[in-house]
């Protein structure tokens, strides 16, 4: 800019010489630009591997088996998958599988009340706590991560301890000779086909579906991304930041209750100590899938691929016979892959 | 007054922060179709003046006009609501989504599916390209995330965004401070076009060099006061830079800087 007037007169102004991006991306930029490819390479090669060296992993009854040990982290997956790319976390989301089942549990076979709607009670309890969640950390500003790990010890707490003052034991049983537990067992816990997969599966399948149309293809979606991506920012573009988020915790924190209720029907019991440990399960397989721990960015099918490879990766191992405490090891080694992988991915589509 | 009335009009504008005068008695008018720039240095007030006129912090004394008309601004959404939109420093765009995405946000068009109100993808990707290049900007492919875009880029954005959305006059708040020389001249020709529809641009700056060619109106702050407002043909780019550091020349303040010339 050296004193000239090339800006002036007003004409000599065209919206001429623009900036020319250098050229259209080609496919396999945009085909990298999804967030779950790498969770989907992680589920063929694992696949693969499991499908040669055991019989049964690739038979139809092998199959339902890991599609059911998926579809009940994966249901919980998606919700905190869009949880983080909001930017926040939900380390209750485990214990609340538990709350919801037990919830259930004492309330058809101890007080006597209709088993629907201790099933609708358990669902309307989760999304109260999701909102308190919310609530708390969208009026203190205090991290999610510190709100939700006192819920995690509060209701672990009342989990155990009303569990024990009711039944003086650690688990509610009975539920099977509840009136109406066939038809809630058939909705919540019962099975399909002659391969007798899980209707958990079901369930999970339409909950991904509709949380990747939610996300991708809604108003709510473009505001769960700004939301996570600068929350300041996304207010002064008049989103409306509290509300994306609180609704998100009660999300969370109600597929949570729907896996509690799932285990109630299908296993007629529930103990106190149901679904601990699980929330970091939850988050693993949304980073899997993509979602990045600092928000703004991720997928709900990813979240679901990660669920698969959870599920894969501890019925291939179970198949194989070997120690299932090998599990683990071989969850964290994978974890720390796609992370990697996701990472460099990023880099290069930027 | 020599037209009916200006989009943008401040009376004798003060803001106080406790004892603090950040502002006082500034006035300042605004045309559409016209740059106007406001330069001043590190503490002058800018940021104070800008807060007022995009209503984040309203004004203690002094009134403000849209269209003649006298307003009080409770929220930056209520100047929206009169077309005065702002694009403050970090610009209000999230670099992890795309660039139709960060267009749209928070005005999202929608279509019916069924019981379903779903984004209008298509509409998006297609009304963003046009109005980035209606403001000189190109974009082949709107799906690319506004992190792989130049500051520069970001602001055309920013610009397109608020004119789109039916701003008619555009606040923009140091817009070149931390770029170069080739994507600051990019962002004068942003600025350019959005003047040439009609649009009122505040631009402000501490940068002279970067005022100096586009503005049609030139209004400098010092210490939260006025130190004076001058019309492009009034002023030359010398009298700006030296108004600007307060009555004292630039070569002055600089002159301890160069060596003692030779003796005799």
């Amino acid at each position: 800019m050296n004193g000239n007037v090339a800006l002036r007169p007003k004409p000599a102004a065209p919206p001429g010489p623009a900036e020319q991006r250098p050229h259209r991306p080609g496919p396999m930029i945009r085909l990298m630009r999804h967030p779950e490819l790498g969770a989907l390479a992680a589920v063929i090669v694992i696949g693969a591997f499991f499908s040669v060296s055991t019989v049964r992993f690739a038979s139809p009854g092998g199959v339902a088996n890991w599609t059911d040990v998926a579809s009940t982290i994966g249901i919980v997956s998606v919700a905190v998958a869009l949880l983080m790319i909001a930017g926040e976390f939900d380390l209750s989301a485990g214990v609340m599988v538990g709350s919801a089942g037990l919830l259930v549990g004492i309330l058809s076979t101890r007080l006597g009340v209709n088993l629907w709607v201790a099933v609708a009670a358990a669902l309307g309890f989760a999304a109260a706590i999701g909102w308190l969640n919310g609530f708390v950390v969208v009026r203190t500003g205090l991290p999610s991560f510190i709100v939700t790990l006192a819920t995690f010890f509060t209701l672990q707490g009342v989990n155990l301890g009303v569990t024990k003052l009711i039944t003086d034991n650690v688990r509610v049983d009975g539920l099977r000779t509840v009136a109406g537990y066939e038809q809630v067992h058939a909705v919540f816990g019962g099975t399909f086909s002659t391969w007798d997969f899980r209707v958990s599966v079901l369930w999970w399948i339409v909950i991904t579906v509709v949380a990747a149309l939610l996300l991708k293809r809604t108003r709510a979606g473009n505001w769960i991304f700004a939301v996570g991506g600068d929350p300041a920012a996304a207010r002064m573009m008049a989103v409306p930041v509290n509300r994306v988020k609180i609704g998100l915790f009660m999300a969370t924190s109600m597929t949570a209750a729907l896996v509690g209720i799932m285990v109630a029907a299908r296993l007629g019991s529930v103990t106190a100590t149901q679904g601990v440990g699980n929330e970091f399960m939850y988050i693993v397989c949304a980073v899997v899938g993509g979602t990045l721990l600092s928000g703004g960015y991720g997928s709900p099918v990813g979240a679901s691929l990660g669920a698969v490879i959870v599920g894969m990766a501890f019925i291939g191992i179970q198949f194989s016979g070997w120690n299932t405490d090998w599990r683990f090891l071989f969850l964290g080694v994978i974890l720390l892959l796609a992370v990697l992988v996701n990472n460099l991915v990023r880099r290069a589509v930027r | 007054m020599t037209r009916p009335a200006w989009l943008l009009e401040g009376r004798g504008l003060s803001k106080r922060y406790g004892s603090v005068h950040a502002l006082s008695d500034v006035s300042v008018a605004v045309g559409g179709g016209q740059v106007t720039c406001v330069l001043g240095d590190n503490g002058a007030g800018k940021s104070t003046f800008i807060k007022v006129l995009s209503g984040v912090h309203p004004q203690d004394e002094g009134e403000l006009l849209v269209d003649g008309r006298p307003v009080r601004f409770g929220s930056p959404g209520d100047a929206r609501a009169h077309g005065i939109a702002t694009a403050f420093q970090n610009l209000a765009t999230m670099p992890l989504m795309s660039i139709w995405r960060n267009f749209f946000l928070g005005a999202e068009p929608t279509r019916r599916f069924g019981p379903l109100r779903l984004l209008d993808a298509a509409t998006c990707r297609r009304v963003c390209r046009t109005e980035l290049a209606k403001i000189g900007l190109a974009v082949r492919d709107p799906d690319q995330t506004v992190g792989t875009l130049s500051g520069g880029e970001r602001q055309a954005v920013a610009i397109s965004r608020a004119l789109y959305f039916g701003a008619r006059v555009l606040i923009l708040d140091e817009p070149t401070s931390a770029l170069g020389v080739k994507q600051t001249a990019a962002v004068l020709r942003f600025i350019a076009a959005a003047r040439d529809r009609g649009a009122g641009v505040v631009f402000v700056t501490h940068n002279p060099q970067h005022a100096y060619p586009i503005g049609d109106r030139f209004v400098v702050l010092n210490r939260g006061r006025l130190m004076g407002s001058w019309s492009r043909e009034q002023i030359s780019r010398e009298e700006l830079t030296s108004a600007m550091a307060g009555g004292v020349e630039f070569e002055e303040l600089t002159r301890p800087l160069r060596s003692p010339p030779p003796v005799g």
